[in-house]
């Protein structure tokens, strides 16, 4: 019975042994290593945080970069367009402006002989009829030297005027 | 790796001779004073009692035996502190300090105490009168061996516990360094395994120094119950006074955090109103044994397992002697391979019986806790 039955003075002991280490532990040495514990787990969780932003961050960098390089591309690629265009331009308005320039002496040299033209038909005109009103001076100056002829004529005229 | 194992090979060199001196001392002893003392018990002259020498190995003792060889006995004698309520048989004094050494193995009486070698008090201090019969039984306070083996390991626990925290200051910030990376994890594991999970995220602060004091004492005690030389090897744990006190300051920390919804549960639990006020207060009585219980069952467990664990060593060591008394030397020589084998294996299940008796105490303990605090189901 030995075995089972607490022996009071080791009771005795055992209360004041172990209540003197639980105090003397729990203010002197659990304290500080349960702070430790928390401070590092705490120092640990901000590093790692702090990791992870600095990653982020990067990866930001990293796209503003390639977001800065595709814009200059689509930049380079829109001036590179524009000018395309703008060279288009110059030179279709250059042509235009050839074509209409021929298209202007063209015209003014189309109006100029249509001028020259008309003028010289009016001069013929007028040469024929001069040259008219002379053959006819001459043919009238010859049919009208004998008498009956100049009757004829006027009979003639006369038929005009009456039909008329 | 090497290193370890020759410290292990002769740690069990040492056991052994630990062990075997004393089977010596015991056959002589059953020799000698088989007559007077325990003329029933002996079996003769080569007898080797099995059953006290494994009782006499786990019990309390007031000196620490190290080894005998034929009658010489070597042992650390232990302070003996007694307070006689008869000063007229001790000088006059009351109240006596001395070394066990005195008793002379319990061969001599000492200024009128004597090592009991009776039935029930065996071992035990007692006053005699002048005739030599036992008249009263003293207060005893004395170091024993379980106090002495007590003090020890709180030593290495104080040792150990403040060099970490030691550590711990110093390397505020940084990496663990040295013993602060045994101890650590193990810390974490009680905060984060056992104490978080039974008591909730908030309260368990408060009960985590309880708890790490608790484990750690428990499991060095077990440790150095488990090194057979001394100062090492007293059964501390597997004492039912020690866990005693432990299962008792669990027991007090509980009743004094248990908060209002604790006790409500005790004097008012949520049953039926005939189950609480009839003519008996039935519920009342069973839910204030179970808060009886529980310290019971912490105290039982430990005690047991640790008990039964040096037990079923020593009992495989003094299988030798056992084949050695019955059929001779010889075959005791030859059946000590097997026994010693058996013995390491009991031992190596011992270091795993020590962690989970350490580990099951603190958890079971954080579970009260956790109810004794808890706000709601």
């Amino acid at each position: 019975m030995g075995l089972v039955t607490p022996n009071p003075g080791t009771i005795f002991w055992m209360v004041i042994i172990f209540g003197i280490v639980l105090f003397i532990l729990r203010k002197f040495a659990w304290k500080p290593i349960l702070n430790a514990l928390k401070d590092r787990e705490e120092s640990i969780a901000n590093a790692l945080n702090s990791a992870e932003l600095a990653r982020k961050e990067v990866e930001g960098l990293k796209a503003d970069n390639e977001k800065i390089i595709a814009e200059a591309r689509r930049e380079k690629d829109v001036i590179l367009k524009e000018a395309k265009e703008i060279k288009e331009k110059i030179i279709a308005e250059a042509r235009d402006k050839a074509n209409s320039e021929a298209q202007k002496s063209i015209e003014m040299a189309r109006q100029q002989i249509q001028s020259e033209k008309t003028a010289a038909i009016n001069e013929i005109k007028k040469q024929v009829a001069e040259l008219s009103v002379m053959i006819a001076e001459k043919v009238i100056k010859k049919e009208l030297s004998n008498k009956g002829e100049q009757e004829k004529m006027v009979e003639g005229l006369i038929d005009d005027i009456k039909m008329n | 790796m090497l290193k370890t194992a020759k410290v292990i090979l002769v740690l069990l060199a040492l056991s052994v001779i630990n062990y075997m001196p004393l089977s010596a001392q015991h056959a002589n002893e059953g020799s000698s004073h088989g007559e007077e003392s325990h003329g029933e018990t002996s079996h003769g002259d080569e007898s080797f009692n099995a059953g006290e020498f494994v009782i006499e190995h786990v019990s309390d003792a007031h000196d620490w035996h190290i080894a005998s060889f034929g009658n010489t006995h070597i042992s650390i004698p232990l302070p003996v502190i007694v307070y006689s309520k008869k000063p007229e048989l001790h000088d006059g004094k009351s109240f006596h300090v001395f070394m066990s050494s005195k008793f002379q193995h319990g061969h001599a009486d000492y200024k009128g105490f004597r090592l009991s070698h009776s039935e029930e008090n065996k071992g035990k201090i007692v006053e005699v009168d002048t005739h030599g019969n036992e008249v009263a039984k003293p207060v005893d306070i004395s170091i024993t061996k379980t106090v002495a083996g007590v003090i020890v390991s709180v030593i290495i626990l104080l040792w150990l516990v403040f060099s970490v925290a030691g550590s711990a200051k110093k390397n505020k910030g940084k990496a663990p360094s040295g013993l602060q990376n045994l101890v650590e994890p193990v810390i974490l594991f009680i905060r984060d395994e056992v104490a978080k999970p039974a008591i909730g995220d908030k309260k368990y602060e408060k009960f985590m120094p309880f708890l790490l004091t608790l484990f750690f004492f428990i499991l060095i005690n077990n440790f150095m119950g488990l090194i057979p030389i001394p100062p090492f090897g007293a059964n501390v744990t597997g004492n039912i006074a020690v866990t005693m006190v432990l299962a008792l300051f669990t027991f007090f920390i509980t009743t004094i955090n248990g908060n209002k919804h604790y006790w409500k549960e005790i004097y008012n639990p949520d049953v039926p109103i005939w189950l609480k006020f009839p003519l008996f207060p039935l519920m009342q009585v069973v839910e204030f044994s179970g808060m009886i219980t529980k310290p019971i069952v912490l105290m039982v467990r430990l005690f047991a397992n640790m008990l039964a664990g040096h037990m079923i060593v020593t009992v495989f060591v003094s299988l030798i002697f056992i084949f050695a008394s019955l059929f001779g030397a010889g075959v005791g020589l030859a059946a000590s391979p097997i026994s010693i084998a058996f013995s390491v294996f009991i031992l190596m299940l011992d270091v795993l019986v020590s962690f989970i008796q350490a580990y099951v105490f603190t958890l079971l303990s954080a579970l009260y806790f956790g109810m004794a605090t808890a706000d709601h189901h």
